[in-house]
């Protein structure tokens, strides 16, 4: 056992991308949550993002316009959800798990033939002098464009949840969607933008995943980190600050349990890969014993006669 | 213009009906989406769901549809009474590994001794690993509110870790030159879930999944605890008011499905799988919640929908090797069967209703 091979900066900087997809996914979730939507589907969504981004990158060689379809197919799979839950009034749990299973079918069949293909690498922030700085040039400015997009969108989530109308009526229509229909506010039309935004940011993170953290294409490669995103959202009581933070904290134990891994330590690999999703269930028991935080319409069905 | 009207009281003609309805909607769509793969139509979906059953070698495949069946029921039923009462285990493909570790390991531990107890002690280990991988989210829940649907999940991944870790570590076949899998049981008799009748298909775990079937249908028309599990379902405020106990409801739901899991886990791994491998594990836990939904949650429901699904992997199967449909396109229709059943599910508590524009 060597654990000095450990660079804490490198560490840190590793912790960041490990963090970046559960955290797309993650504000995306907070944001249908707020909007009284419980999308389970997330892991499928990300899934379809992994593919569809991963395709569009190989095809036309820019990963920009590989994140732009991602997000496109993201949505179009949360759109699938939308017309269920909104229009057809459909059980929201078991439409989310539907979700999950059919984009992790749809996945597998459009990349059967992207398999083992390495997509172009995506751009690096590169400030002159700010990224060559020894320890915090390395942790912070040296990363490529979607760590910061991420941050800015928890950012500007936050930012429209407390400050924007817009924000506010949505944070109504999850509260109560009764009373926001009453007012005359589209109960449904703001729920199927929310979960539209929702399943484009699962599809952001799904090819963060697929063109920059791993990067190539395998069948279920997301392995769970929709499912974690979607524990991030209780763990950060629906606030989006919190959900940065508890998106760290996940990247911290994955990127430590890799590095523990790499430097032999005496833990068998397998038992290692498990501790992700058991510091999920430790942290959600410890999460779950506040629930006054979760919006109150949360998974139910709104109809307007009823 | 259309406008929904809710029901007073859900249909039950199509109750009956919207099952069917899916099915063909999914036929339908499923077929669209083989065209586009560049196969017949007409012919994929004959591969799929007539080949298996009346084709040619239909003779080999007919006994394939009880040993894929089996474990489906055997899930589904457990799945469907925690469904019920909203208690949502997603992780039965867990309790299905963590039954097969400890049924497998109990046999494993007494090799190569010959013996009539073996076999039953394993489907008690079996039943009792899927129970306890199944009481971490129910005791969890009982205890601090965690929410149940994300712990099970999470934990369906720890389980998959554990056993890689058993297949290359503790049950691993010590002459198996260094190969990672665990001794295959069909070469230890006493351990061996053999069939009932030979040819059939019919093994242990199949009487048990038929064996469920029936108990779940008495328990849910005959007794108490099948009442307020409906009732909690239903109608949860009537149920605390006749004070049904929900924590008792939670140990039960998720331990029984927990067990009936792991039991299936068993049967697979002492018979079809024959050994503990890296990917023993195919599935079966996450389509079962396919075919609680497919039957309505209902027992005999759950029966048809089980043996529905089988056929959909038999002719999956088929469909690979003669059309060369590939695999993930099977599993892509099992998933549209969801959807339609979900869509469609609206027509059994909500009318349809054609509205004049005048009205408006």
């Amino acid at each position: 056992m060597d654990l000095s091979a450990i660079n804490p900066a490198l560490l840190l900087a590793s912790l960041l991308v490990a963090a970046t997809p559960i955290l797309l996914a993650g504000i995306g979730e907070l944001v249908v949550e707020r909007a009284g939507v419980l999308n389970l589907g997330v892991e499928g969504m990300m899934i379809t993002g992994a593919i569809c981004g991963f395709m569009a990158t190989i095809v036309t060689g820019t990963p920009l316009l590989g994140f732009i379809f991602a997000a496109l197919g993201g949505a179009g799979l949360a759109f699938l959800f939308a017309l269920l839950t909104q229009y057809t009034l459909a059980n929201q749990v078991a439409s989310g798990l539907a979700l999950t299973l059919f984009g992790l079918g749809l996945s597998s069949l459009l990349g059967q033939d992207y398999v083992g293909l390495k997509p172009p690498s995506t751009p690096q922030l590169d400030i002159p002098v700010l990224s060559d700085l020894p320890f915090l040039g390395t942790v912070l400015f040296s990363h490529d464009l979607m760590v910061y997009f991420g941050i800015g969108l928890v950012a500007a989530v936050w930012a429209v949840l407390k400050y924007t109308r817009a924000g506010l009526v949505l944070r109504a229509v999850g509260e109560n969607h009764e009373a926001a229909h009453a007012l005359g506010y589209k109960v449904v039309r703001i729920r199927v933008l929310a979960i539209l935004f929702g399943g484009a940011c699962a599809g952001l993170g799904g090819a963060y995943i697929s063109l920059v953290r791993v990067p190539q294409w395998t069948e279920g490669m997301t392995a769970g980190a929709g499912w974690i995103a979607l524990a991030l959202v209780v763990f950060a009581s629906w606030k989006p600050w919190r959900v940065l933070l508890g998106a760290w904290l996940f990247g911290g134990v994955t990127v430590l349990q890799l590095n523990f891994q790499a430097a032999g330590v005496a833990i068998p690999v397998e038992y290692l890969s498990m501790s992700p999703y058991i510091i999920t269930i430790v942290v959600l028991v410890i999460m779950s014993a506040d629930k006054s935080r979760a919006p109150a319409s949360l998974g139910r069905i709104f109809h307007a006669s009823s | 213009m259309f406008k929904l009207e809710k029901r007073p009281q859900p249909s039950q003609a199509f109750a009956y009906l919207t099952p069917i309805l899916a099915i063909v909607a999914t036929m339908i769509a499923g077929g669209l989406l083989f065209m586009m793969l560049g196969k017949n139509p007409f012919e994929s979906i004959r591969t799929i769901f007539w080949d298996p059953l009346f084709g040619e070698f239909a003779f080999y495949y007919r006994p394939q549809l009880l040993v894929k069946g089996g474990p489906l029921i055997l899930i589904a039923i457990g799945l469907s009474l925690g469904f019920r009462a909203g208690i949502w285990n997603i992780g039965a493909e867990g309790q299905y590994i963590v039954g097969a570790i400890c049924g497998a390991g109990v046999g494993l531990a007494f090799y190569p001794l010959e013996a009539w107890f073996i076999f039953p002690l394993m489907i008690i280990a079996g039943a009792f690993g899927g129970w306890v991988w199944a009481m971490i989210p129910a005791l969890l829940k009982v205890r601090f509110q965690t929410n149940e649907i994300l712990v099970s999940l999470m934990l369906v991944y720890v389980a998959e870790q554990l056993l890689a870790s058993m297949s290359l570590g503790l049950l691993k076949n010590p002459d198996g030159h260094g190969f990672p899998g665990s001794r295959n049981l069909k070469d230890y008799p006493s351990a061996f879930n053999d069939e009932v009748i030979t040819g059939s298909g019919m093994h242990w775990g199949v009487v048990a999944a038929f064996i469920a079937v029936i108990f779940a249908y008495i328990l849910l028309n005959r007794h108490m605890l099948g009442f307020s599990i409906r009732l909690t379902g239903e109608a949860p405020r009537a149920a605390r008011f006749a004070s049904v106990n929900p924590t008792r409801l939670i140990l039960f739901c998720l331990g029984m499905s927990g067990a009936l899991a792991g039991l299936a886990g068993l049967f697979e791994v002492a018979g079809p799988a024959g050994q503990i491998s890296i990917d023993f594990n195919t599935g079966y836990g996450f389509t079962a919640i396919i075919v609680a939904f497919l039957g309505r949650l209902h027992p005999v429901g759950i029966l048809f929908a089980g043996l529905l699904m089988a056929l959909t992997y038999i002719g999956g199967e088929i469909a690979q090797a003669n059309l060369g449909l590939p695999a993930a396109a099977i599993q892509l229709f099992q998933g549209m069967l969801l959807f339609f059943l979900l869509a469609v599910d609206l027509l059994t508590n909500y009318r349809i209703k054609r509205i004049s524009k005048e009205a408006v």
